[in-house]
């Protein structure tokens, strides 16, 4: 019973690992861009959130209805300055300039805020520690219930978005081939602004659960980046039902290794990274090979 | 009445020189040809007049608006369609979606998806199908129906025959022969001779970016294009256009 109450736990943690990595998977699937400042930007939307929340009193959740479209609005100064521009010189600066732009942000987070602990979990009441208990072993956290929730309604939506529309059509063939899609009257830019922006507000939901659920300060981006890239390094890049299964790959195998023992939490999502990506490279050396003969 | 003129085009690939200073003008309504070697500079001349790659000189204008700094999708907004070398189907997208795609460019008029599939009736049964899954017949002719739902007043035709069965290559050019028949105005890149000869009203012959000679297809026979194709008796063929 214990186990299937780690089990439990460790998928809806991994609805949360889903929910940071899903912009990450977008814009690299989309634009070919790994964003290093991904973890840095979600703490960013967390601390606005919480600056609404203890400065003015607007709770997190009507904090997101400011915050979801200030950081889209940000997602187009991001595309057209640093990542457009960057990303004319090859694959590894658009890596280096989103490096950097995570060092400014964490910098100016510790400058306005200093190095104290944060957290959105004060404001939303009771829902930081509700929970209903099904047996007397498995109790689920409303909480993680509503983040597991948003994350498959966030992740669904988007996929829906990207099949169905004709703004997810001009994006996937964007992705595809940027040079063509002119000659068929889309314009690239506007396409790839549109998907950062898209990306950015999905980073907005990702703050406000980091927020509620934990604690952050200014320097909490690059943990929440390595999350974020393990999930979608183990969901295979290009698919966001991939992403959701690799956050709940991680999100079970950190319940399980904590059930081990205490340091086993942190150690075993990295170790099942690891063991993905050494399979991942290996079946492709094996792929290689069986091409060459 | 000019549609589309090209003056004194210059473009480049870095140190090379692709196409020197091509002028020519194209009339609603018309069929114009460009025949030359490969590397003679016809698909980098296609790509500058849809705007996909940038002149070092000269001006396109379209309709007498000068084109000059209007990026590729603005063209196509502005009714110029290049279906380019090589086809470039958006691979993972299926046919129905590749054709409305086009409709980004937001031009209304007859080519609609019906009208699209109705005249390319061998994509109907395929256009639920990833682009990448289709023969290249198939590919060739959802490249023109993509370019044919920006409803262009111009459509830019590079190498369509490239890589195609016979029997393909046959298909694709009665689709075309319809087109022409409904008076769309098109400049076609094309290898195959005997194919552009009966397809197109005027021919330009291009080699190493210049336009060497130029005339009406019923004047121009297989020898004088071919001598400046090669470049053979290079002031002869030159004579001829200007005579």
């Amino acid at each position: 019973m214990i186990l299937l109450n780690q089990l439990i736990q460790g998928v809806l943690l991994g609805g949360y690992y889903a929910l940071i990595a899903c912009g990450l998977a977008f814009m690299f699937s989309v634009m070919r861009i790994i964003n290093l400042a991904h973890g840095s930007l979600a703490v960013l939307a967390a601390f606005a959130l919480w600056v609404l929340a203890d400065r003015y009193d607007i709770p997190p959740f009507l904090g997101l209805l400011i915050v979801v479209p200030g950081m889209a609005a940000l997602g187009w100064p991001l595309q057209r300055f640093v990542l457009q521009r960057s990303a004319r010189g090859g694959m590894l600066i658009p890596i280096l300039a989103t490096f950097g732009l995570a060092v400014v942000i964490d910098n100016a987070l510790f400058e306005a805020f200093g190095a104290d602990t944060r957290s959105l979990a004060p404001y939303i009441d009771t829902l930081a520690y509700d929970s209903w208990s099904i047996t007397d072993d498995i109790t689920i956290g409303r909480l993680a219930a509503l983040t597991f929730a948003v994350a498959v309604i966030e992740l669904g939506g988007l996929q829906l978005f990207l099949a169905r529309t004709p703004l997810g059509r001009a994006i996937r063939a964007t992705a595809e081939d940027p040079d063509t899609v002119g000659l068929v009257g889309v314009n690239a830019r506007a396409v790839n602004a549109a998907a950062t922006a898209i990306a950015m507000a999905t980073l907005a939901i990702a703050g406000a659960f980091l927020g509620m659920r934990a604690t952050f300060d200014p320097y909490a981006g690059a943990q929440q980046l390595v999350f974020a890239f393990e999930a979608t390094v183990i969901g295979g890049a290009g698919s966001l039902w991939g992403t959701l299964a690799g956050g709940v790959v991680i999100g079970v195998a950190q319940t399980l290794g904590a059930q081990i023992s205490p340091q086993g939490f942190l150690l075993a999502g990295h170790i099942v990274f690891l063991l993905v990506l050494f399979a991942r490279v290996s079946g492709f050396a094996a792929a290689l090979r069986a091409r060459v003969r | 009445m000019s549609l589309l003129t090209v003056e004194a085009l210059d473009a480049r690939h870095g140190l090379l020189q692709a196409v020197r200073g091509i002028s020519f003008t194209v009339t609603a309504g018309e069929t114009v040809a460009l025949v030359g070697a490969n590397g003679a500079g016809k698909t980098t001349l296609l790509r500058a007049i849809a705007g996909a790659h940038p002149l070092s000189g000269g001006r396109v204008t379209l309709d007498g608006a000068d084109l000059a700094g209007v990026p590729a999708h603005r063209r196509a907004a502005l009714g110029l369609a290049l279906v380019p070398e090589g086809r470039r189907l958006f691979a993972q997208l299926t046919v129905e979606e590749n054709l409305l795609l086009a409709r980004a460019a937001g031009r209304r008029g007859p080519w609609t998806l019906e009208t699209v599939l109705g005249a390319f009736p061998m994509l109907q049964p395929r256009r639920h199908a990833r682009a990448g899954t289709l023969s290249g017949g198939e590919q060739q002719a959802a490249a023109i129906g993509r370019a044919l739902m920006t409803n262009p007043r111009v459509l830019l035709l590079d190498e369509v025959s490239l890589g195609l069965a016979p029997l393909a290559v046959a298909r694709v050019y009665a689709s075309l022969a319809t087109l022409i028949a409904a008076g769309t105005t098109i400049v076609l890149v094309e290898q195959d001779l005997t194919r552009t000869l009966a397809t197109a009203d005027r021919i330009l012959c291009v080699l190493e970016g210049q336009i060497l000679a130029e005339g009406p297809a019923a004047d121009m026979t297989r020898e004088r294009i071919t001598a400046a194709y090669f470049g053979l008796h290079r002031d002869a063929a030159g004579q001829g256009g200007a005579a």
